[in-house]
């Protein structure tokens, strides 16, 4: 896929909040000391944050960075599977408080980790039809891991936004094209009314997250003539540290191209943000004229890839706002307790 | 004595998470490969081995399916439930079909789908095959059940589980030369001993996967077996045994009284003395499982298996070559195709079909396959056709 008319990225922002407890902390408290971990520790949603407080935060950065009237985006969307209200928009919530006019488009997008890029690519059809100067996509979420479950150790809080425009001087990343894949495979859900979601184990890796990520990266390359060779980074979806590397080698990219983009030991799986926070990380780094593949995943099950290639404006706007870095060296640990009543697993 | 049954053609499939394959679809192909590898006879009746497909899978009847499913209309089909026995028990089954002589040539099947259900699941539902009153209910699991074993065999013959787990390094180095294996690669004891804990002692790494799996085999009365194969296998002995099913009950936990019993009638029966077996592929869940069942056949006194398994005794090319395609732990365990996957492996080993993990010479080999941890227990004893004419 791609616009009739190029577009890129103007402007990223990332937000993580201050809070981490660490994967041992969770083992400890479960009988799991000293087993092998997926993850070092994972961040936390403050008691005075949610989904779209995280979103704004990153958001604001994104504006920062794309120098943009806020009267001139034209849509929003935000992908997430922890929006705070069933029935009312984020968007909105949103929307207003970063002072975008009221002539918007606004939803919100559930696809469980990949609603975020299907944010990018709504944002990217919008610019490139010309129904839009900017769109804004952000990928947020404050992700549920039941207590005891293997997820409780990643489901993590964060999110990114992106702002979209036509292709100019102010672009910090072109879109060169993206390509998805999606099916009904059933390995990860949350019913409507469910505190948690439930997972089916094992099947989550290679019919469910190889699957869709191989084959959406694979068809993307496929169309625009490139191989893993062309790539300077790449950035997977990271429900923990093992996955996005296998597909990595699977693909023939080396991890060493994943390094900037990686978050997950650090921050968790931060679900809708997971990929857009790697992509913004990677943006951190990244060099005018280097490609970067992005690829998210998605349970239910589906993923999005999208090459992208780094512009000029890159070098100018990187320091407008603080860099995800910023985010993974600000933290303050939290003991099981803490996070228990911060989640809300306690109740009153 | 009256000759025996053959076997004339094997196949199976890997055993691995076979997400897009149903439990029809494995044993399928499993018998389409042993009908093909024994020139497509005409067969008289389905063994099908099976442990819980209704509960895992929610398709009982798996035998007429099966038959059904492979255009077998109006043929014996039979399915036989054992827990992860049943795979040799539907051996067994079909070699006294046709050793009877009701039928001239049938099919034993084994098939076990074990990723429909959760881990958790699958953990209680090999529990249905113990006791419920003293075991199930208790709410114990299999390795549990082998933590206390282990324990227990650690302090009453001082080995350390280092020791005892090198049962399971010796699978994996078997595993790595086997292609339908689900873990084809060596470990060693540090990966195993850095591998989560399960049950006190009991790490991830010394127990059997979860895997979903099929082998079949074609057998036939001793006449046709020359006709029908160029390296026809005999099945020297097939017995079962019971014996306490609660570890409760038993005399002594450390003793699998049903394969004592099993593996003597067998060898009896067989004419075979235990220095004639050329290999053994043996049933062990965890590696205190293998070595007990060591002891227990007459390879090592009490208390002295794990010593045999330490002297590298059980390798290929060592006196007493042990699961020498990868056991359960190597190759895999999908319940109820075990026993089947065994006597496949065991024709592999007799035809000199084995590759890298050939026994030089072998002409008689011996499989034990049992329920849970040794409630029932089956035999198999197998010889090259030349060892009977």
């Amino acid at each position: 896929m791609r616009p009739l008319r190029p577009v890129g990225i103007v402007g990223y922002g990332a937000y993580v909040p201050i809070y981490r407890i660490k994967a041992s902390e969770i083992g400890r408290l479960w009988g799991h000391d000293g087993c092998a971990l997926p993850i070092v520790e994972k961040a936390v949603a403050g008691p005075d944050e949610d989904m779209t407080t995280i979103a704004f935060e990153a958001a604001r950065y994104a504006l920062m960075r794309a120098r943009v009237n806020p009267d001139e985006i034209g849509a929003i969307f935000i992908g997430s599977e922890s929006k705070p209200y069933a029935v009312k928009p984020s968007g909105t919530i949103v929307a207003e408080a970063l002072g975008i006019g009221s002539h918007l488009l606004a939803a919100d997008y559930e696809f469980a980790c990949k609603a975020g890029t299907e944010a990018f690519q709504t944002c990217i059809g919008l610019v490139g039809s010309g129904m839009a100067k900017y769109a804004m996509a952000i990928g947020a979420d404050t992700a549920q891991g039941r207590p005891a479950d293997d997820l409780e150790y990643t489901a993590a809080s964060g999110g990114a936004a992106f702002v979209f425009g036509l292709k100019s001087k102010e672009t910090v990343a072109y879109v060169e094209g993206s390509c998805s894949y999606a099916t009904d495979t059933a390995d990860f859900w949350r019913r409507a009314g469910q505190p948690y979601p439930r997972h089916f184990g094992r099947f989550t890796g290679e019919p469910a997250y190889f699957r869709h990520v191989i084959t959406a990266a694979k068809k993307l390359m496929e169309e625009l003539g490139l191989g893993p060779e062309d790539f300077d980074w790449a950035v997977f979806h990271q429900p923990n540290t093992k996955f996005p590397l296998k597909a990595a080698k699977m693909l023939g990219i080396d991890r060493k191209k994943l390094e900037p983009g990686l978050l997950v030991p650090y921050i968790g799986n931060t679900y809708s943000g997971s990929s857009p926070l790697g992509l913004a990380a990677t943006l951190d780094v990244a060099e005018p004229g280097d490609r970067i593949l992005m690829v998210s995943y998605g349970s239910g099950a589906g993923s999005d890839a999208f090459s992208f290639v780094v512009q000029d404006a890159i070098e100018e706007k990187r320091g407008l706002a603080p860099p995800v870095r910023a985010f993974l060296e600000r933290k303050k640990y939290l003991d099981y307790a803490s996070y228990a009543r911060f989640r809300g697993k306690l109740l009153r | 004595m009256k000759a025996p049954p053959a076997i004339v053609g094997v196949g199976c499939t890997k055993v691995r998470e076979h997400w897009g394959k149903s439990v029809l679809d494995l044993a399928v192909e499993a018998c389409l490969k042993a009908l093909e590898d024994a020139g497509n006879p005409d067969v008289d009746a389905i063994y099908l081995g099976n442990a819980a497909s209704e509960l895992m899978n929610e398709q009982g009847n798996l035998a007429a399916l099966l038959a059904d499913a492979l255009a077998l209309e109006g043929i014996k089909a039979v399915e036989v439930r054992a827990g992860d026995a049943s795979g040799s028990l539907a051996l067994h089954q079909a070699s006294m079909d046709v050793t009877s002589g009701s039928s001239r040539a049938v099919l034993a099947c084994g098939v076990e789908k074990m990723t429909d259900v959760m881990v958790q699941e699958v953990e209680r539902v090999g529990m249905l095959f113990e006791d419920a009153r003293t075991t199930f209910h208790s709410g114990v699991t299999i390795p549990g059940l082998c933590a206390i074993l282990t324990r227990l065999y650690m302090e009453r013959y001082g080995a350390d589980y280092e020791d005892i787990i090198l049962f399971a390094v010796n699978d994996h180095r078997n595993a790595a030369n086997n292609p339908y294996a689900q873990y084809p690669f060596p470990i060693d004891v540090k990966a195993i001993m850095g591998s989560p804990l399960v049950a006190d002692p009991i790490r991830l790494f010394d127990t059997a996967g979860i895997g979903d799996g099929a082998a079949a085999v074609v057998l036939c009365e001793p006449g046709d077996a020359r006709r029908m194969s160029d390296a026809p296998v005999a099945i020297l002995a097939s017995e079962v045994a019971c014996s306490r099913m609660s570890l409760s009950e038993r005399d002594d936990l450390l003793s699998i009284r049903s394969l004592r019993l099993a593996a003597d009638r067998a060898l009896e029966k067989a004419r075979v003395g235990l220095k004639d077996v050329d290999f053994f592929e043996v049933h062990n869940t965890t590696s205190i499982m293998g070595i007990l069942a060591l002891e227990e056949m007459g390879l090592a006194g009490r208390g002295e298996g794990w010593k045999l398994v330490k002297e590298g005794q059980i390798a290929i090319g060592a006196d007493w070559p042990v699961n020498t395609m990868g056991g359960l732990k190597g190759r895999g365990h999908p319940w109820g195709a075990t026993g089947l996957y065994q006597a496949v492996e065991a024709v592999w080993q007799l035809r000199g079909e084995a590759g890298k993990n050939q026994v030089d010479g072998a002409e008689v080999g011996l499989t034990h396959n049992m329920c849970g941890l040794g409630s029932v227990s089956c035999v198999h004893v197998l010889a090259r056709w030349e060892v009977v004419a």
